[in-house]
């Protein structure tokens, strides 16, 4: 009775002592005096938190059970630390850069921040560990019983079962004290963690203690010693190699995936750099828990009683030898493992229920009744948490009573260690492979995870407890293939080496095979970018794409889950980043995402993420978003080509428009000049009739002669005024198109002939050349029309050619289709410059007047193409020479 | 023997009807029926006045006018343009050349000769 009060109060006193520690450890983070903190020997002894109660007491009597087989559970851990370090550096450079708060949210981040996944993880994480917690529930409490001695019911503490409750309650109380005063996860937890460092020293120095006491205490030096371990059945246990290799695979599995040693080594992890360190200094610290661990066995073997747990014999050796300052030493050791490993644990296992349970839950219920930032939503993270500790406790503890806590310690550890291992594939996948996908991890896992449990977990029951032993023999609903100890109808293998090798296997296959099958989701393919080429990018997580955040809402909610000066301060330095003043910050994808990894260092990045996309007015990035988002852009880009579309139409009316108004305005300066050009040609015959008349009027006594010559000179231009008036409407009716053409058959030579008589050219001074042979094309045309263009060709030759005996050759070519006639005089021809004006209106080229109007070809040019055909001056020919060209087909167009 | 006109117009009939008048009028008549070579013909004949039609084969009236206007010894010629454009652009670029008197076709008989006695008072 005495000496058991005596234990409980050194219990508290050793727990006020670890939060003492902690309390000033968190003070001098608080004051920044933390360098000493960031030592990386306390990163090295928070490590050893994967020394549990299991290590300080079971691995002695795991060595009395199996022999060397103990070493395993230190060589995986080892083997990871030396030989896989790059691996632990990418893994703690993820977590930092993603700000990952536990494995859960590592997986379920890497896998595109799926919720599903997380769930899944933390179910299978706290599943997992259940176990292991009653490992330490049961060796406290063995270690209290065992000091207890004759006295098995104590009060208040009642029957074995009842202080397993009270020391899972005390647990918990003191769990809940130490981590649920800060919120942040990622706000290390300093107290914590140099209360873990000062437990990794109280129980290497309890165990190195106790080993040097049995040494030399008890067995009298290291060669006696060495000659009992020879002696003993220690020595002689022969290795079984499929459980060697088992075992150390396990170990260094779990050694990644258990939730505390993720919290200490990841979410705890100051500097990367402390890796280093840790690579040498953390195998040394287990060589040194390992190193008196056979020596206990055997001395405690050989002194002990028959019967006697030899999970205990690091306690009950001392007691026995009446040391009990050093058995109190060794239980406060024991008593560290234990309470460190819960502590941790039950944190880890809190920050992922709370975050991926309790809150999505929480969220998904409040977005009926309102925003997020409506409730305090600090409060709720905090008690999720604390009432997932005492889950987590309560979970352990009914495994304690469910497996009846006689089962050895080592045994139990490895049930939790082949649960935890199941996150492996999805995790190394998901760090190395960018193809994996959240279909693969999910599929891989819960296959893994099922196995193990029906294997491994429901089986260490023992028969008939939940498996029937009806079960056990025949398999699953009477499926021998299904039998939990022989899979597949795969029998004689060591339970565990079977269970571990089936859910592996089939686990890391489907995790590969489904993810060969399956897409990633853009989110995930990010994700995976970022996990993967973690060392290429640090601290860009996926971003916002837009989206119109109101940043007081966001404030609030900050507020609510970081506290009100964090979340001011932060913000603050935010808006100040972006050259602002005050506490609003612009809602730039930059911001949300510092934002999103600020909170997920509270709630996870899952939650954080899905809260900030609340709080924007969205749901959470899924792939319809970002398609979404794609299709904005497509939309826009679209507009935007419409818009250039539309501008150049515009540009192109613009042009025409132009291009027309240019063209009205050269039509008016051309109507303009043509009016001046009528006007003139007007005036001049109107001159001579005017004057001339007012000779007649005026002068007495004109000469006869002389006056019949004026009134000639009267007639001529008067003549000449209507001829040029006629001229000028048969253009006008030309060039309106109003002409009606009268087609007819006929012959091509009796048309010139026709031309030939009009101008009276063949009587005339000029000779026309002709050859009868050739003319005699037959033709369907306006005859009377085509004869007005050959008489204006053959009277401009007439009038133009000045050549001493002119001379007109009129040569016809017939070319099946078309038929070419071409007047050529022997004169100097029309100059070069003057030869592209001469079809157009008035445009005079000789310096002779000749009596025209200057309408001359241009009419013929209209009226050719009113035939369907052309008429167009022929340089190179000596004299003017003009070629007709007409159809002698009859078309349509020539109607 | 009247003063001397020359008459630089290339509408044969015009010269004619003009000649006549001018005869008829007293005045002697020298005529000419390119703008070509204007300017030679007009320091040859060194009339008392002119008559240049605008629209000439070769040189334009109004280049005409605007060498004799810059030449110190015929330069204050005086001139009468007759043409058979009669806008008002034609007119100020008329007057910008240096033109004396500016009339346009048709013209009245009386008219001209009243002008050309304005042109050339009688000593």
């Amino acid at each position: 009775m005495g000496i058991f009060n005596v234990l409980i109060v050194v219990c508290l006193g050793y727990v006020a002592l670890l939060f003492i520690v902690a309390f000033m450890a968190e003070r001098a983070a608080a004051r920044g005096q933390s360098s000493w903190l960031r030592s990386p020997f306390i990163y090295t002894l928070s490590l050893s938190i994967y020394c549990t109660a299991w290590t300080f007491y079971g691995a002695v009597g795991y060595a009395a059970r199996s022999g060397l087989e103990y070493l395993t559970i230190y060589l995986g851990p080892t083997l990871v630390v030396v030989g896989w370090w790059w691996m632990l550096r990418k893994l703690v450079r993820i977590g930092r850069s993603q700000r990952i708060t536990s494995v859960a949210d590592l997986i379920s981040s890497r896998y595109g921040k799926s919720n599903t996944l997380a769930v899944f993880a933390t179910l299978v994480a706290v599943i997992g560990t259940t176990p292991y917690i009653a490992l330490q529930l049961q060796s406290v409490t063995l270690s209290f019983s065992s000091f207890a001695g004759v006295e098995a019911t104590v009060p208040p503490f009642g029957d074995r079962n009842a202080m397993a409750f009270w020391v899972a309650g005390g647990l918990a109380f003191f769990t809940i004290l130490f981590g649920t005063r800060n919120l942040d996860a990622n706000e290390r937890h300093h107290g914590v963690v140099m209360a873990i460092a000062l437990e990794a020293v109280v129980k290497l120095v309890a165990l190195i203690a106790v080993g040097i006491f049995v040494i030399w205490g008890l067995a009298g030096g290291i060669e006696a010693t060495l000659a009992k371990i020879d002696a003993s059945p220690i020595g002689t246990f022969t290795p079984s190699a499929g459980r060697w290799a088992g075992l150390t695979f396990l170990s260094a599995a779990a050694f990644l995936t258990l939730p505390r040693m993720f919290q200490v080594m990841v979410v705890e992890n100051e500097d990367e750099r402390h890796l280093r360190t840790a690579s040498w200094a953390f195998p040394t610290y287990l060589m040194l828990m390992s190193l008196f661990v056979v020596p206990i066995a055997v001395v405690g073997l050989e002194l002990m009683p028959a019967g006697a747990n030899p999970d205990l014999f690091v306690l009950t050796l001392p007691l026995s030898q009446g040391r009990e300052g050093l058995a109190m030493l060794s239980f406060i050791g024991g008593f560290s493992s234990a309470t460190s490993m819960v502590i941790v644990a039950a944190i880890a296992l809190s920050t992922m229920v709370s975050n991926h349970i309790v809150m999505p839950i929480w969220l998904w219920l409040k977005e009926d009744g309102g925003t997020v930032v409506s409730g305090d939503v600090r409060g709720i993270v905090l008690l999720s948490r604390r009432v997932s500790i005492a889950g987590v406790l309560a979970l352990g503890y009914l495994y304690y009573r469910i497996s009846g806590g006689g089962a050895a310690l080592a045994a139990i550890g490895l049930i939790s260690f082949a649960g935890l291992a199941q996150v492996l594939p999805a995790m190394v996948g998901g760090m190395f492979w960018r193809g994996a996908t959240r279909a693969g991890a999910m599929s891989g896992l819960a296959v893994g995870f099922f196995l193990w449990l029906f294997c491994l977990l429901l089986p260490s029951f023992g028969e008939g407890v939940v498996l029937s032993a009806e079960t056990f023999q025949n398999g699953l609903g009477g499926l021998a293939w299904l039998r939990p100890q022989a899979l597949f109808g795969i029998t004689g293998m060591d339970p565990l080496v079977h269970a571990v090798m089936w859910s592996m296997s089939l686990n890391t296959l489907l995790f590969i095979f489904v993810s060969l099958l399956t897409f990633p989701s853009p989110l995930e393919r990010l994700q995976g970018a970022q996990f993967v080429n973690v060392f290429q990018h640090s601290g860009a997580t996926q971003g916002w794409s837009g989206g119109v955040a109101q940043s007081e809402d966001l404030m609030v909610m900050a507020q609510r889950i970081l506290g009100g000066p964090e979340a001011q301060s932060f913000f603050q330095a935010e808006a100040t980043r972006q050259g602002l003043a005050g506490f609003l910050p612009e809602p730039i994808p930059d911001f949300l995402q510092r934002l999103e990894r600020k909170l997920s260092g509270s709630v996870g990045s899952a939650t954080a993420h899905a809260m900030v996309a609340q709080t924007m007015g969205r749901a959470t990035v899924s792939v319809d978003d970002l398609l979404r988002v794609a299709d904005e852009t497509a939309q826009m880009m679209e507009y935007q080509s419409q818009l250039e579309t539309k501008s150049e139409e515009l540009a192109r009316t613009a042009r025409q428009l132009r291009a027309a108004n240019e063209k009205l305005t050269q039509l008016s300066v051309q109507k303009d000049a043509f009016l001046s050009q009528i006007s003139h040609e007007l005036r001049t015959p109107m001159t001579s009739i005017r004057a001339f008349s007012e000779i007649l009027r005026d002068t007495d006594g004109l000469q006869q002669d002389a006056l019949r010559k004026y009134a000639g000179i009267i007639h001529t231009e008067a003549i000449r005024l209507t001829r040029l008036l006629d001229d000028l409407l048969d253009l006008s009716v030309l060039e309106n198109g109003q002409v009606n053409l009268n087609q007819r058959d006929g012959v091509l030579s009796t048309v010139i002939d026709h031309a030939v008589a009009a101008t009276g050219a063949g009587a005339g001074r000029m000779r026309i050349r002709r050859t009868a042979l050739t003319e005699a094309v037959p033709i369907h045309t306006d005859l009377d029309r085509l004869a007005q263009v050959f008489i204006n060709l053959i009277a401009n030759a007439q009038k133009y050619c000045d050549a001493e005996r002119p001379e007109l050759t009129i040569t016809v070519q017939n070319r099946g289709a078309s038929v070419v006639v071409d007047f050529i005089d022997n004169g100097s021809g029309v100059p070069r410059e003057a030869q592209a004006l001469i079809f157009e209106k008035f445009a005079r080229v000789s310096e002779q007047k000749a009596g025209g109007a200057g309408l001359g070809l241009a009419i013929c040019r209209e009226i050719m193409a009113r035939l369907s055909g052309s008429i167009t001056y022929l340089p190179g020919q000596g004299g003017a020479a003009f070629r007709v060209t007409l159809r002698t087909i009859r078309t349509n167009a020539a109607k | 023997m009247g003063k001397q006109v020359l008459v630089i117009e290339d509408e044969p009939n015009i010269i004619e009807a003009i000649s006549f008048i001018l005869m008829r009028d007293g005045w002697s008549v020298a005529t000419h029926s390119n703008g070509q070579d204007a300017m030679q013909v007009i320091r040859a004949c060194r009339p008392d006045l002119l008559i240049l039609d605008v629209m000439l084969p070769g040189r334009s009236g109004y280049d005409i006018l605007t060498e004799l206007r810059e030449d110190t010894d015929l330069g204050r010629l005086p001139v009468l343009m007759l043409t058979a454009r009669g806008q008002a652009k034609d007119r100020e670029m008329a007057e910008k050349a240096g033109v004396s008197r500016f009339m346009t076709k048709p013209f009245s008989n009386a008219e001209v000769l009243e002008a050309l006695r304005q042109l050339v008072p009688e000593e």
